[in-house]
């Protein structure tokens, strides 16, 4: 087992979701939320998965976690055992991986059940994994709340007592519970205010570094992707349009989309101010997604081949290892 | 300035928030926490006394024989619609029976029929709606229409049709109330259960791989017990109604035992209410005075089960 | 006073009184907006931001009251104390939307979906306008059509669930510009918007502030938002406005320590992985404790005896002031 070995591997993951419609609820299309996606999740790497709402990086956040079932493709996991195609697995069989993958969610309100004590949410995953008596299920909830900096006495408080950002820091600590090797970070730091997502930031990668974790983080802000992530995944529709590094992305931007979303970042820095690129209209429906390139009605280069045809993955020249994107116009592609 | 005369004229409210606003600026910095104690405890208080008038109802029905010098059901052909004297506290009816008596007695009949009904709808409830509202799918569709099916059967019918069957009883009629009761939880609590479903913790202990039933029954319920307590006491209250009905029509329990429904049942008689109170007030306050506080204790019930409204 | 100041704010102080307890949410916040200017009024959660609004707009909770200061509304007809105007009364509820027009953080609920998007564009026309019935549609349609939104003549008689998010916005800000108000309260209006969408949101400010010279007040919690659109900026934290400038002086030139460890823990865009980020330590104190004196005491880093009192606000330049004791250090520091 390599650091740089993939700890995941997704092939072509599809996931979509039925449209039943009128009153016999006749399926009448799908919602293509993930649309043939290809993605390896490197051991201990921060991989940032953006994109705009409805671009499908949650959906496909949680059919990593098998939370939402793949309709097609596969996700295999590689751990010491050699690999296991997950999406094969029925419930029961996931059960030993679920060890492995945990999750941190988005909104600090609702992601901790506001009836129990914090020490009373916690340890139910807990005696699952065998973990036998009380005490002990104590003393590991206690060193958890510590690792994230909270104090031990905190776990017998309920959830309304804690601030957005302490609320996160427990989702945090309830995700280390199991110890796992990689973390899915839904949008984790979004709802916090300003000066308080530096501090859970800041923990992510502490933690990271001490527990040897990687991490899936995803979000919609390329600020704090660039400052966490090695490698980032744009996806649009989705799709990966743009694949990377993390500084390459800026760097050395390929896909138009990507450009666009850049631009449109508003940057709290008056020197680095650019033109912002406004892109037209909205992101289509996931129902009817446009033929050939998803973003050509949008995208200001635009050719007829564009509408056509689908667009491929593929590798161009990095200095940084390798950089994929899903564009006809852009020149040098390298060979396999 | 346009309009000198435009100020707010000051209201009842400004003086409240000037005494609150002064007593702030008294205990700046002392950090007291009198005021959210002050209201839990008056919160605490009203479902005290709820429990208390509840528990003296409760035990006095219980211990009748103990308690009322008269038997409820033999007439007394010389003390016919008396008022209340230091013999009879409540009077006595047109028969001669003695009204405190029949209120103690008929309180063992009806509050069992309405507090049992009601718990056990709530039981059957709960268990189906939580599951179901939690799995969802192809179990969730079947509970769906068999409570629709029970909900839309007349109850009359259905009361028809068992009493026909199996003769008059109180068993008969807590069964059905049951019965027919039981929709009304369910589809709330299943209800509750498919927003609470969408909670991103429900969601994590899906990613620990923890068992739906484990997830409905004890993660998701204590979430959704609020409203579920306050619909067991409205249901208590609209059962022993139900009976009082039920009963007068001769369907319910028979009109010789005594329940409150049936004792109520005196001032259909226009009469009576005009001339003798005694024999219709006293129970009607009673039902009143039980109901209130059945809904008292829910709604201290539902506070405890509120974590953030607790101190 | 310059005669292009559209709205002056003195000393204001609103309260909120809930569960028998007083929040002094506003604790005296001076500012002033002026014609074909933005002013950012940037802070966390709980600093007040949106009460600010809502005591300009008298829209406060019944739970609340303006305790001391002054607001005035510089008018076409003079002056107007708004806040000495009954809350409801005709007086009020003719300056509400005609001249001072607000738009919310979400335009899913702000929209009432039972109307079309042009009879709620039509009503406020009716009410403030003298138009006639087809003038009116006519001016609906004209209104959306300035917003960017295709198709205005078919889309004014469709309804809001028919609007994508974006678009929803915009039919929004339609609707708050109906009566060409001469002031703009914006609460957060992008946050619940994806960058793109943001990006068309602040281009078509940029023209109303330019082509109407609508004075614009912008609420917001995202100092990237700030750099992009201010003139103006009043950093807020708990209550109180801690610095206030023009925007390049108060983003170039912090001088309160909060608005420099605001500026430190957020990621930019653009500065690589290598960027130091710097959480601000603690949390955001409890609004019914707290502490005595200058409220970000707590977590300051530069904190002496003096701050147990509550600072001045004093002017560093004509147009640049700041709350704190040691501003002088600061101001000399940034000078440098």
């Amino acid at each position: 087992m390599q650091p740089n070995d993939p700890i995941l591997k997704l092939r072509d993951v599809q996931v979509h979701f039925p449209v039943k419609t009128g009153v016999f609820k006749r399926v009448t299309g799908h919602v293509r939320a993930v649309d043939g996606v290809d993605l390896d999740v490197r051991r201990g790497e921060v991989l940032g998965l953006v994109g705009e709402s409805g671009c499908g990086k949650t959906t496909l956040g949680k059919a990593i976690l098998q939370l939402v079932r793949a309709t097609q493709g596969t996700v295999t996991y590689s751990g010491e055992d050699g690999e296991t195609e997950l999406t094969s697995l029925d419930d029961a069989g996931l059960f030993r991986f679920r060890k492995r993958l945990q999750i941190v969610f988005q909104d600090p309100h609702s992601s901790l059940n506001p009836a129990f004590t914090i020490f009373g949410s916690l340890e139910d995953p807990l005696r699952h994994y065998g973990v036998k008596t009380r005490e002990e299920r104590r003393k590991i909830v206690g060193d958890l709340l510590e690792a994230v900096n909270m104090r031990r006495e905190s776990m017998d408080r309920y959830p309304h007592e804690f601030s957005g950002g302490q609320r996160q820091r427990i989702g945090i600590a309830r995700a280390l519970s199991i110890e796992p090797e990689l973390i899915v970070c839904d949008e984790a730091v979004s709802a916090l205010d300003v000066s308080i997502q530096a501090q859970v930031l800041q923990l992510l990668m502490e933690l990271k570094r001490e527990k040897n974790l990687t991490y899936v983080f995803i979000t919609h802000d390329l600020s704090v992707t660039e400052y966490l992530c090695d490698r980032i995944a744009v996806m649009y529709l989705g799709k990966i349009v743009e694949l990377c590094d993390a500084e390459d992305l800026y760097a050395n931007t390929l896909h138009p989309y990507s450009e666009a979303l850049l631009s449109a970042i508003p940057v709290a820095d008056l020197d680095k101010k650019s033109r912002r690129i406004v892109l037209q209209g909205d992101v289509p429906s996931p129902v009817n997604p446009p033929s050939g390139c998803p973003f050509h009605p949008r995208c200001r280069y635009a050719v007829d081949r564009c509408k056509t045809e689908v667009p491929e993955l593929r590798r161009f020249k990095s200095a940084k290892g390798e950089h994929m994107a899903a564009c006809h116009l852009i020149d040098q592609p390298l060979a396999e | 300035m346009t309009d000198a005369n435009a100020t707010r004229p000051r209201t009842r409210r400004d003086a409240q928030f000037d005494k609150i606003r002064d007593r702030e600026a008294a205990l700046a910095g002392t950090r007291q926490r009198t005021g959210r104690f002050m209201s839990k405890f008056l919160n605490n208080r009203l479902a005290v006394v709820g429990f208390v008038i509840f528990a003296v109802i409760c035990l006095m029905s219980l211990f009748a024989p103990l308690i009322a010098q008269h038997d409820p059901m033999s007439p007394n052909l010389r003390a016919i619609a008396k008022p209340p004297s230091a013999e009879h506290w409540f009077g006595t009816d047109k028969t001669g029976r003695d009204v405190f008596a029949r209120v103690l007695y008929g309180g063992r009949v009806s509050i069992l029929v309405g507090l049992g009904s009601a718990l056990l709808s709530a039981i059957i409830g709960v268990i189906i709606g939580v599951y179901s509202g939690y799995v969802g799918g192809w179990l969730d569709w079947i509970a769906m229409r068999i409570s629709e099916i029970f909900m839309s059967f007349p109850q009359i019918i259905l009361v028809l049709l068992l009493v026909a069957i199996l003769g008059q009883s109180l068993l008969n009629l807590i069964v059905i109330f049951t019965l027919t009761g039981w929709g009304g939880i369910y589809r709330m609590a299943r209800a509750r259960m498919l927003s609470i479903r969408e909670e991103e913790y429900v969601q994590a202990l899906r990613s620990f791989g923890l068992g739906p039933a484990r997830i409905a029954y004890k993660h998701m319920l204590p979430n959704a017990l609020g409203p579920i307590m306050v619909n067991i006491t409205l249901s208590t209250a609209a059962f022993i109604l139900q009976e009082a009905g039920l009963s007068f029509l001769g369907l319910g329990v028979p009109l010789s035992i005594p329940t409150w429904g049936n004792i109520l049942n005196a001032a259909q008689d226009l009469r009576v209410l005009e001339q003798n109170w005694w024999i219709w007030l006293p129970v009607g306050a009673t039902i009143s005075l039980f109901v209130l506080s059945v809904n008292f204790i829910g709604d201290g019930l539902r506070d405890a089960t509120d974590p953030s409204q607790q101190g | 006073m310059a005669n292009d100041v559209a709205l002056t704010v003195k000393g204001l102080k609103t309260y909120i009184y809930t569960n028998n307890r007083c929040n002094r949410a506003l604790d005296g916040v001076s500012f002033e907006i002026r014609q074909g200017k933005t002013l950012c009024i940037v802070g966390e959660s709980g600093c007040g931001k949106s009460v600010t609004a809502a005591s300009i707009m008298q829209l406060l909770p019944t739970l609340s009251r303006i305790e001391e200061g002054e607001i005035t509304y510089h008018g076409p007809d003079g002056p107007v104390r708004i806040d000495q105007l009954p809350r409801d009364g005709a007086k009020m509820r003719a300056i509400r939307g005609k001249e001072i027009a607000m738009i919310f953080q979400d335009p899913m609920t702000a929209l009432n979906p039972v109307y079309s998007i042009g009879f709620q564009i039509k009503e406020m026309l009716k009410y403030h306008t003298g138009l006639g019935r087809s003038d009116r549609h006519s001016k609906a349609i004209d209104l959306l059509r300035s917003m960017g939104i295709p198709l205005p003549e078919k889309r004014v008689n469709e309804y809001p669930h028919l609007y994508s998010g974006g678009m929803r916005q915009r039919a929004m800000i339609a609707i708050a510009m109906s009566c060409n108000p001469r002031i703009l309260i914006a609460d957060e209006p992008t946050t619940a918007l994806d960058v793109t969408i943001q990006a068309q949101i602040f281009e078509l400010m940029d023209t109303l502030k330019r082509d109407h010279g609508t004075a614009i007040m912008l609420i917001t919690h995202d100092m990237g938002v700030v750099a992009e659109l201010a003139d103006d900026v009043a950093v807020m934290y708990m209550g109180n406005i801690v610095e206030a400038g023009p925007v390049g002086k108060v983003l170039r030139n912090p001088v309160h320590p909060y608005t420099r460890a605001l500026l430190d823990s957020i990621p930019v865009l653009g500065r690589g992985k290598d960027q130091e980020i710097k959480a601000i330590p603690g949390q955001t104190p409890d609004p019914y404790n707290r502490p005595e004196g200058c409220q970000f005491a707590d977590r300051c880093a530069y904190r002496i005896g003096a701050c147990d009192q509550m600072p001045d606000e004093t002017q560093v330049a004509p147009d640049h002031r700041v709350m704190c004791w040691r501003y002088e250090e600061f101001a000399a520091d940034a000078a440098e």
